[in-house]
């Protein structure tokens, strides 16, 4: 016994240097399934904090050019508003909103990593959970990922682990979306299969198979696409609508019927075992 | 609580929020955000107790690790140096850093640059192979060392030179 903990005082500084290396090891590659560790993320009241404070100094100064982003939706919001063929009251019935959405600011922001994450001053007080989608008034920007009170992590399109239902606008064949690291601005649109004719410039759009984003959000356009003579599917680089270097303000999306899908998503799963 | 504790004490707080804030942001080239943060154990006493001033790196990692989204990997690359330092030092400077009177400022300008060359590259080494996850991509992973670890390289010797205690 005496040896035994003579052995260990003696080693102490390695095998504590063990120690920590293998926690930080397992919290990492625990990670690396789709949802990572709850508590190591920056949307906890910390980091919180210290991002908010930055955001609210930094804010002033993009002022002009959020102005101009936002006229520039509400253009586009008018022209949608005045070319419709109904009237409002059918479309603020309870029964035909089928979608929520929530506006917040992006306090933090990263796409020089593989796993790029985004933080919001948005969180499970304001109604924000897990696998929601979020927007920007431009394009697609990611899926929420962990939220605390105050705050929520979102995994960005930008990120190795993110998996996105994709689709070619006027057209019904869908891919995933996913990223290979190369370039920020672009990420790949995979599993369209080769019978489809495809042209440089086509509008990629998420698709209606997830119950995260509604259908119709326009993701970017066709840069360049590979087929393979053998191959099935086409390998697709995407141009993101999105400047993901240069993001204030987002859209978290409610889906109202979500919990409906998925009960009868897991029905499902349940009547198969 | 002596004047050397509360000096490492601002020191830790600061490197954070010089980090997350400024550096974390750079993305100079598009990926290049210098880790100036390696400079705590540049600067950290030499004779230390080494069990706490393991806790203290791994904490440190842990911090910026928290901010940036990066699970433990700040953590992982930051203990492992903490735990080769000692080696390094001797690997460095010679037999004269074991004596009681050694002090980093005694070094050449060269051994200290070496010291901080293998502090960088150990880290940056573990740090973006532990990001990649995945050997197919060693090209990758070379790339992002070599680069990232010389933005990191420049920025810690313009620290060094800015807040050296001991000027001419």
């Amino acid at each position: 016994m005496q040896r035994i903990i003579d052995f260990i005082l003696r080693y102490r500084t390695f095998i504590l240097f063990l120690f920590l290396l293998s926690l930080s090891l397992m919290l990492t590659v625990r990670s690396h399934s789709f949802h990572r560790s709850k508590f190591f993320n920056s949307a906890n009241w910390v980091s919180g904090i210290v991002y908010n404070s930055r955001d609210n100094i930094t804010s002033y100064f993009k002022l002009k050019e959020e102005n101009s982003l936002l006229l520039e939706e509400n253009n586009k919001l008018r022209h949608l508003l005045f070319n419709r063929n109904f009237s409002d009251s059918v479309a603020l019935d309870s029964a035909e909103v089928g979608y929520e959405v929530l506006a917040a600011r992006i306090i933090k922001n990263s796409y020089a990593n593989s796993e790029n994450y985004l933080t919001i001053n948005k969180g499970s007080a304001h109604g924000v959970s897990q696998d929601m989608g979020v927007i920007t008034s431009t394009g697609i920007l990611g899926i929420v990922e962990h939220s605390t009170k105050n705050y929520a992590a979102i995994q960005s399109v930008l990120n190795t682990n993110s998996n996105i239902n994709a689709k070619i606008k006027n057209t019904n064949h869908f891919g995933s979306l996913t990223w290979n690291t190369d370039h920020f601005d672009v990420v790949q649109l995979e599993d369209i299969p080769r019978l489809v004719t495809l042209t440089v410039g086509d509008t990629i759009i998420t698709g209606a198979m997830s119950s995260i984003f509604p259908e119709g959000i326009p993701i970017g356009v066709v840069n360049d696409f590979k087929l393979e003579t053998s191959a099935s599917f086409y390998t697709i680089n995407v141009g993101l609508f999105n400047d993901m270097t240069n993001l204030s303000t987002a859209y978290v999306i409610t889906n109202l019927s979500k919990p409906e899908i998925e009960e009868l998503e897991s029905n499902i799963l349940d009547e198969q075992d | 609580m002596n004047r050397t504790n509360i000096l490492i004490g601002i020191r830790f707080v600061l490197l954070i929020l010089a980090q997350v804030l400024i550096f974390n942001d750079l993305n100079f080239y598009g990926f290049i955000n210098p880790m100036v943060y390696i400079m705590f154990l540049f600067w950290y006493p030499i004779k230390e107790n080494r069990v706490v001033f393991l806790l203290v790196c791994f904490l440190l990692g842990l911090s910026i690790d928290m901010f940036s989204d990066t699970t433990a990997i700040h953590a992982a690359a930051t203990v492992s140096i903490a735990y080769f330092r000692g080696p390094m030092m001797r690997f460095v400077f010679g037999i004269n850093y074991e004596f009681q009177s050694f002090r980093l400022a005694q070094a050449s300008m060269v051994q200290q640059l070496t010291f901080l060359t293998l502090l960088i590259l150990t880290h940056h080494t573990i740090f973006f192979t532990l990001e990649i996850f995945s050997f197919a991509h060693a090209s990758l992973i070379m790339k992002k060392v070599m680069l990232t670890g010389i933005g990191t390289l420049v920025l810690c010797f313009l620290l060094r030179n800015l807040f050296s205690r001991d000027k001419e």
